[in-house]
């Protein structure tokens, strides 16, 4: 068994006659905050319902927290978490009701849901608002919430997608700030976004198009690589490779 | 058209139940002029969209589009304005050609009519004319939203959010669309929750709390920023973080893409002073290697310093 969070080889799914993630094989290390970029429709999300174990590859294979996520996706299922913009919390529930419940779902000892809702709720200064409803509480103290629910069960590595988007630049580097940590805990991160600044805010990013892994490495290191200053002109040169400015 | 401004907006207020979603809100658009509106989700730019596109009444103050009364003239304006919510509400089982075909026959016009106004737009959907408008990419299904709002050949258009979720490349696609749209004389209102494209328009309104923060040329408002700010660059990005929110004189401290961004609190300091107190300050802390220089203001700058003067939402 690799020591790697993520281990995917040459991991590949087809619809059809579409081949919608394309052989790729890159590593996540314990505590590393790997961002996972590409166009709408470049495989992102593909390749991360596979990591997840929701969907069989094709072919190729990967582990996830040293589990292989062909024959072994229940224990996947249990070693992550997972966050997106679109699914996160019960908007009908409190906060507390929310943390209990998640808690729950992933074998949390109720003691230790106890510990852990306090811990949170101080980490991202929600202390009084228990006992309100999700829906009431504003937008960017739902997103820091909704991760650190996914964060519950102290998971190997968490899938963020697209958790920033339509947030407030100063939520959105609060955010940031708790990703941080949570790599600093010894948590892995892969985290996908449209806001290339935050490309480099992860130790490695991958950047996808048509299914394959196209250049991946440190921010500066995939900046040297295409030859280009900002990330935005990485994301130009290898996308629209006719057009390139 | 007239010659007078394209929208004014005049002390405009609606709530929710308890929640105020707009607070008096004045801002006029010149004829031509492609104006933005940058906030992010729950800053109320919906709401106003919906109150300008006639859907929706205002609990106070007044609004004219193209000179008519947005709650009085609404049938009059209504076939006048192009308007693309933000929620993409194409069909999207029917086809691209198809779904372009209906919104120019509810406007009592033809595709043929409107050609020229199109055109940009077409030559790149054309390939996709038969693909179900479902199962366009997300960056397709924006331009084949704006080509429906612009069928029936509109005297301004109305675009909430139309690259919210949509990759950086196709976001720069849409707004050479919007550029080329603009010069050729349309007046376009848009908004957007990403800072960087505030840079793509004539003027831009920073929206927080159903309130503008601050509207002005995108140029002037970064260089409005009222505090020295600068780069500061290491190895180390969470100590140095938090080094510099150490440091006694520190406004805001926040990470900006590879560097971090420091606002001094003294306002009138040398430059030259406040880099050498923050390298003995970092220096003092332990950390080595760290670079850093004074630079002008971005919008997103501008708008966290401004968001955080306003009391909490």
């Amino acid at each position: 068994m690799s020591g790697h969070a993520i281990d995917a080889r040459a991991l590949t799914r087809r619809f059809g006659s579409f081949t919608a993630v394309d052989a790729i094989t890159f590593q996540v290390e314990p505590g590393e905050v790997f961002g996972f970029l590409g166009a709408n429709g470049a495989g992102k999300t593909t390749a991360i319902r596979m990591l997840i174990g929701v969907l069989q590859p094709t072919s190729g294979s990967a582990t996830v927290a040293g589990y292989d996520i062909r024959t072994q996706a229940e224990q996947v299922r249990r070693r992550i978490g997972y966050m997106s913009q679109k699914f996160s919390l019960y908007e009908d529930l409190t906060v507390q009701e929310n943390i209990t419940l998640y808690g729950g779902i992933y074998g949390v000892s109720d003691r230790d849901i106890v510990t852990r809702t306090g811990d949170i709720l101080t980490r991202i200064g929600l202390e009084h608002a228990g006992g309100e409803l999700v829906r009431e509480i504003p937008l960017g103290w739902k997103q820091q919430l909704a991760l650190c629910v996914a964060l519950l069960h102290r998971p190997a590595v968490v899938f963020l997608d697209e958790p920033t988007s339509g947030v407030d630049p100063i939520t959105r580097r609060r955010f940031w700030e708790l990703i941080y940590e949570t790599g600093a805990e010894g948590t892995s991160v892969l985290i996908t976004t449209h806001y290339l600044d935050e490309a480099e805010y992860c130790r490695r990013i991958s950047i996808m198009v048509d299914g394959a892994i196209a250049a991946m490495g440190t921010p500066a290191e995939v900046r040297r690589a295409v030859g280009a200053d900002t990330l935005d002109e990485v994301f130009l040169k290898l996308t629209r490779p006719g057009t390139a400015a | 058209m007239s010659d007078g401004p394209a929208v004014e907006a005049r002390g405009l207020a609606r709530r929710f139940g308890g929640d105020a979603a707009l607070q008096e809100v004045s801002f006029d658009v010149a004829p031509g002029e492609l104006y933005g509106i940058i906030g992010p989700d729950g800053a109320g730019k919906t709401t106003l969209f919906r109150i300008l596109v006639t859907l929706l009444l205002p609990d106070a103050g007044t609004a004219r589009v193209l000179g008519r009364d947005v709650v009085k003239e609404l049938w009059n304006l209504r076939t006048r304005i192009g308007y693309m919510p933000g929620r993409f509400s194409l069909y999207p089982d029917l086809s691209v050609a198809e779904n372009l075909a209906f919104f120019a026959a509810l406007f009592d016009t033809t595709i043929a009519e409107a050609r020229e106004t199109i055109a940009p737009i077409w030559v790149q959907l054309e390939q996709f004319a038969g693909r179900r408008a479902g199962a366009l990419s997300g960056g397709m299904k924006q331009k084949l939203a704006l080509c429906c709002a612009l069928v029936h050949r509109p005297e301004i258009l109305f675009l909430d959010e139309p690259t919210t979720g949509v990759d950086a490349v196709s976001r720069r696609e849409f707004w050479d669309l919007l550029a080329r749209l603009r010069d050729e004389g349309l007046p376009i209102v848009v908004s957007t929750p990403y800072m960087d494209e505030a840079i793509r328009c004539d003027r831009v309104s920073l929206m927080q709390a159903g309130r503008f923060l601050v509207t002005d040329r995108p140029a002037e408002i970064g260089r409005g920023y009222p505090r020295p700010l600068f780069a500061v660059r290491g190895s180390n990005i969470l100590g140095l973080l938090g080094a510099l929110r150490g440091f006694p004189h520190a406004a805001a401290v926040w990470p900006f893409g590879e560097a971090l961004h420091y606002t001094d609190a003294r306002r009138d300091a040398a430059p030259d002073l406040i880099a050498r107190e923050l390298a003995a300050h970092v220096e003092a802390a332990g950390l080595t290697g760290v670079a850093m220089a004074p630079i002008a203001a971005s919008i997103e700058d501008a708008f966290m310093w401004y968001m955080a003067q306003e009391p909490a939402a």
